[in-house]
């Protein structure tokens, strides 16, 4: 075991571990995203494992399930140094994950998902009675009362992952990595979660456990390693107060990295109107104004609806309450065209799926929001449109060989900006931006904080939805906060700390009352 | 493109600055090389194997290089061609059209029957036959567009649709042609008219495709839909223009086919929308979509009918020809691969 003082679960304890990370270091090109962690998971123990996004978590736990290999440092199955070559290798050794997208087949029944790649076989056909019967006894060790001949993809989401941890069962893993596994369920569902960690917590199984939800950590968990830029910062009991929690989170200095100059104007015009907001299953009664040459902030979980709301602001999905105006002219429903002749920009999440043509020329990228209203009796305008790529190109720092190379070629900064560039073309004055600078490096990311003063300073507004938080803090001069597709609450820059995003954004709002 | 220097003093931190650095040298490191010869290959595969199947003819045989057999292989390519035009708008738009073929013998049927049964003017009836294609293309669109059927299946119940109707029309037997149907499969002076008409419809298609907005959107929906949609792009709606445009390329082709043999044949263009498909990607558009030039098209269908008859001179039966445009196609695919992974690397 790890001598280190200074590391997880490292406390005396009555078992030997099922496995260790020991001194475990990680790099992706010159950026360490794990520096020297150890964690421990013990048999009947749930391990949490706290952190902001970008803390190393996920990292660390795809070196557990053999997905990464580790830079340096050990890891030990039963004290017994190993090499998780793949994921094949982590599940012989019984280390099992749980993931937030389910690995399960939608159109075949419960039974062969779980005894998928083993079936039985009687005279070289499926033993149909036999496969029904392990996959029975999968699930009641786990108390899942559903017909084994259903289709999977009949289950709610919750069945479904417990149905993938009865397989996981069923193979005998002894160490299973929760990977926000109630990100998607219910209350009621996330109990009924917690009572199989319960059970599985009897039969003396190890769980790593993630979740952003900080309440549900006193629950179930019995030890909390934090985490915090790729380094351990504590390991505290579970029973630690939620506060503290937040506290050992979050609290770094960023404040260069962010060059928000807020625009001082008098009676700012009001840009952007929404109201009440809503749809069905995904958010509801949303309200804010944006006015000129504000940057409004959207905090809030994954899942929170935050991109939602972007996307139904910009007529990229239909809502069905409530109103969007800009500029005193009510947008119609799921109208993205309309959105556009209003003003509206929208960089949307993932770039390389829903902002960029990838085998086309940058300049084909950047025209196309204009090409229709530059155009002359159906007929595209090549040559304005084009000086005025070369400009915006120019104007960004796009770099690039010359406009007319496939944007597949160019980094993602220099794409990002080119989605941006887009919108500058089409001159839009209020732009929605869903994780601007996701998947950016450090210089470009300022060029694009840059870029959003300008475009403020311009008379634009900007409403900004991001999971860093020290961004969303940085850059928005004010901050909404969401939390199950709801506003939580609203904060100033000058009242928003991370503490209190944070406890608006991951607190259970029940309990506050 | 900005010098290194000019680069590294706007750079806000030491960090962008080797980046930036490092950047520049790799695209100096890479200027505008001279002629590749592996990239004109990948590039321009078609036309180089068109050149050599063609010198490699004229060298085997006497025939080939005559005028009665180029006009003859212009006449051939030219019913193949303008069908694959429809089809190079659909395929880069992300889609597929298998009704090509059925359109066009629905159309010229439509168009016989206009003009013999209903009494309509030969004119009128030539315009009723390419109106046939266009909407017929419409419904496929709207089929594919708004009743969100994938386009493989939504054409090949039209395939199954519009080869039915034509046979209902014609209860199973030829139409004669309008006059003005069968002066487009006739001669203008001394050059057939398919081959005046494949001109003036590349030249078209070409236009459409290079030069208006909805061509270039094409490339957009075909590449990426999704950011084509945000971009705000109406999707849909050029969707079905797709394939409306495809419907109307097929009349044409249709109404050409009639014109050569004087009368609508319930059974013509059968199977034409696989040597479509075939001319299309032979011609370097990817099924994937987004990528494909009307020239590139012209090529492919040309390979495909100097195939044809280069072996038809050679006296290889038709059995053995099926193999060989089999085996070509595979290859042409294969240069597909090969160029988008040279593209990506």
């Amino acid at each position: 075991m790890s001598d280190r003082s200074s590391n997880c679960n490292v406390a005396e304890h009555p078992d030997e571990p099922l496995v260790t990370l020991k001194n475990i270091s990680k790099s992706f090109g010159p950026v360490k995203v794990i520096k020297d962690v150890t964690v421990n998971v013990y048999p009947g123990q749930v391990q949490v494992l706290l952190g902001e996004n970008g803390a190393g978590k996920s990292t660390l736990i795809k070196i557990m399930a053999g997905v990464y290999q580790p830079d340096s440092g050990q890891i030990l199955i039963k004290n017994e140094p190993v090499t998780l070559a793949n994921t094949r290798a982590a599940e012989a050794h019984g280390i099992a994950t749980i993931h937030q997208e389910l690995n399960l087949v939608g159109s075949m029944s419960v039974a062969e998902n779980i005894m998928l790649g083993r079936t039985p076989k009687k005279f070289g056909m499926v033993d149909r009675s036999e496969l029904r019967r392990q996959a029975k006894s999968a699930l009641d060790r786990i108390g899942l009362r559903v017909d084994v001949d259903t289709p999977v993809g009949e289950l709610g989401i919750a069945q479904q992952q417990l149905v993938e941890i009865a397989k996981a069962l069923s193979i005998n893993a002894r160490v299973l990595i929760l990977d926000e596994p109630t990100a998607a369920l219910t209350k009621h569902e996330t109990e009924n979660l917690f009572r199989v960690v319960e059970e599985l917590r009897a039969e003396r199984v190890g769980m790593l456990f993630i979740s952003h939800h900080l309440e549900e950590i006193a629950e179930i968990g019995d030890s909390v390693c934090v985490l915090r830029d790729g380094e351990f910062v504590a390991e505290v009991p579970g029973s630690t107060h939620e506060d503290e929690l937040v506290r050992l989170m979050v609290g770094r200095s960023i404040d260069d990295q962010f060059p928000r100059r807020a625009i001082e104007a008098e009676n700012p015009q009001i840009v952007l109107s929404v109201e009440g907001l809503g749809s069905k299953g995904r958010f509801s009664n949303i309200s804010f104004d944006v006015k000129a040459g504000e940057i409004l902030g959207i905090a809030g979980l994954v899942g929170a609806g935050r991109t939602e709301v972007i996307r139904a602001i910009a007529g990229v999905d239909r809502h069905d309450a409530g109103s969007v105006t800009v500029r005193g002219r009510r947008l119609p429903k799921g109208d993205v065209g309309a959105a556009i002749a209003a003003g509206i920009g929208h960089v949307p999440e993932d770039r390389k799926v829903q902002g960029l043509v990838l085998d086309a020329t940058v300049n084909e990228n950047l025209g196309y929001a204009t090409l229709k209203s530059s155009s002359r009796m159906g007929l595209a305008d090549f040559a304005g449109q084009r000086q005025k790529a070369e400009d915006i190109a120019q104007k960004l720092r796009i770099r690039m060989h010359n406009i007319d190379q496939p944007i597949r070629s160019l980094s993602g900064g220099n794409q990002q900006k080119a989605v941006f560039g887009r919108w500058i073309m089409a001159a839009s004055t209020v732009l929605l931006l869903d994780e601007p600078t996701r998947g950016v490096d450090v210089g470009a990311k300022v060029e694009i904080y840059e870029l959003m003063n300008q475009i403020t300073a311009a008379g634009g507004a900007i409403v900004m939805v991001s999971s860093e938080l020290p961004e969303v803090l940085g850059m928005s001069d004010r901050i909404l906060v969401m939390r199950d597709g709801e506003v939580a609450g609203e904060l100033s820059a000058a009242d928003a700390t991370q503490d209190a995003v944070m406890t608006l954004a991951a607190l259970n709002t029940d309990e506050d009352q | 493109m900005k010098g290194p220097n000019t680069e590294m003093k706007t750079s806000p931190s030491p960090l962008t600055q080797t980046r930036n650095t490092n950047m520049s040298t790799a695209t100096l490191a890479k200027p505008q090389q001279g002629f590749d010869i592996k990239k004109f290959l990948a590039n321009n595969g078609a036309l180089v194997g068109l050149l050599v199947l063609a010198l490699a003819l004229f060298i085997i045989t006497p025939d080939f290089l005559t005028g009665p057999n180029l006009l003859n292989i212009g006449i051939q390519v030219s019913t193949v061609a303008i069908l694959a035009f429809g089809m190079t708008f659909v395929i880069v738009a992300g889609g597929i059209d298998l009704s090509v073929g059925s359109v066009a013998a629905l159309s010229a049927m439509v168009s016989g029957y206009m003009f013999v049964s209903s009494g309509l003017p030969g004119g009128l009836a030539l315009l009723a036959g390419l109106l046939t294609g266009l909407v017929v293309g419409t419904v496929n669109g709207v089929a594919s567009a708004y009743g969100k059927l994938p386009s493989f299946i939504a054409t090949l119940a039209m395939l199954s649709i519009a080869r039915g109707l034509t046979l209902v029309i014609s209860d199973g037997r030829p139409i004669k042609t309008a006059p003005e149907v069968s002066f487009l499969g006739g001669n203008s002076g001394p050059i057939p008219t398919p081959i005046v008409v494949l001109v003036i419809a590349a030249a078209v298609a070409s236009f459409i495709l290079n030069r208006t907005v909805v061509g270039r959107s094409m490339y957009a929906v075909g590449g990426n839909a999704e950011a084509a949609r945000l971009s705000g792009l109406p999707v849909k709606q050029i969707t079905v223009i797709v394939f409306a445009l495809a419907g109307l390329f097929a009349a044409l082709a249709g109404l050409l086919l009639a014109g050569r043999l004087d009368s609508a044949q319930p059974q013509a263009a059968a199977g034409y929308e696989l040597d479509a498909i075939a001319a299309v990607v032979i011609g370097g558009a990817s099924l994937a979509g987004g990528v494909g030039r009307i020239s590139g098209t012209i090529v492919g269908a040309l390979v495909l009918v100097v195939i044809r008859n280069g072996l038809n001179l050679l006296n290889v039966t038709s059995f053995w020809q099926q193999v060989v445009i089999g085996v070509v196609i595979a290859l042409a695919v294969g240069m597909d691969v090969l160029r988008r992974k040279t593209r990506s690397s």
